[in-house]
């Protein structure tokens, strides 16, 4: 069966995600095994997901973690009324 | 990575820490809490763009969470209960400071087709060293903010901090089908942004030293 490139672009998430059914998996997989632009964007789309997972693109602030304890620490004593805050 | 994607591990041991808590062991929420900080931050980031506002909204995100606590429903992840507290807290702020103006969540433009992505024969893979440089890093950064607010969220839990589909829904209130079509529109945009951006900047010769496909 014959599919349309554009038709490939909607499904390039679901492809990735293996959530396609069987039927249209292998439709796509078809299409992408002749059709060099087509693989060319999954691909890509593939890399875009690689390199926005990586943490280092986003970091955590230095101390983000140590300030964030620092400050539950006094809120849960005060709250709880029976346990001092505990140096962090 | 501290949620992983459609694990459903560690529930039971949420679930035991959570009673201990409400018991009294408040100590314990340090140690609840650890695992989702990241996902936390992330989206106060997401919405406050800068560093300072994202860690105040965290920091209060996880205090309301601890007053809250009891409100808890065991049959939720604890792990999206937090990211709806944080996504209230950011869009409250925001709401106050009025300093950005707020996208109407009611414009969805959900239709599938209608993004055609960027058209590259030439550009396939990019070295994951390229992230050593400062310069990719942002480029990626930027182009993840500058996503619509709708798509951003569901991006930035699913794809960057791997959560479930399921899980992305859950904690933006959104259906799983919702979830998947802003996600797909979310991911092309992002490529075809980033991709000509990105062959720009990462060196020719290392282009094909990635991802042998
Ligand atoms: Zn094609």
């Amino acid at each position: 069966m014959v599919i349309e490139c554009k038709h490939v672009w909607n499904h390039i998430s679901g492809y990735l995600d293996g959530t396609l059914t069987a039927e249209e998996q292998v439709m796509i997989q078809t299409h992408l095994e002749h059709c060099e632009i087509c693989s060319a964007i999954l691909d890509s789309a593939r890399n875009i997901l690689v390199l926005t997972a990586d943490d280092r693109v986003f970091e955590l602030p230095v101390g983000f973690s140590e300030r964030l304890h620092a400050r539950l620490a006094a809120e849960l004593g005060t709250v709880a009324g029976d346990t001092p805050p505990s140096p962090m | 990575m501290d949620v992983q994607r459609g694990s459903r591990g560690g529930d039971r041991d949420e679930a035991t820490m959570i009673a201990s808590i409400l018991a009294g062991e408040t100590q314990l929420y340090h140690e609840l809490i650890r695992p989702h900080e990241r996902s936390v931050y992330m989206m106060a980031l997401s919405y406050m763009k800068n560093e300072a506002d994202a860690e105040d909204v965290a920091q209060e995100a996880f205090l309301k969470a601890f007053r809250a606590l009891a409100n808890f429903r065991a049959e939720a992840k604890f792990g999206t209960w937090l990211i709806s507290i944080t996504l209230n807290e950011a869009r409250n702020r925001l709401r106050r400071k009025a300093a950005v103006p707020m996208e109407s969540l009611d414009v969805p433009d959900d239709e599938p087709g209608a993004v055609s992505p960027a058209l590259l024969r030439d550009w396939r893979e990019v070295p994951s060293e390229a992230l050593e440089r400062g310069e990719v890093r942002s480029l990626i950064a930027s182009a993840v903010e500058a996503l619509p607010e709708i798509y951003r969220c569901v991006f930035v839990l699913r794809d960057m901090e791997e959560m479930s589909v399921n899980e992305t829904a859950e904690a933006l209130s959104l259906s799983v089908p919702a979830v998947k079509v802003r996600l797909h529109r979310a991911r092309m945009m992002l490529q075809k942004q980033l991709a000509p951006q990105l062959r720009a900047v990462v060196p020719a010769e290392k282009k094909r030293r990635w991802f042998p496909w």
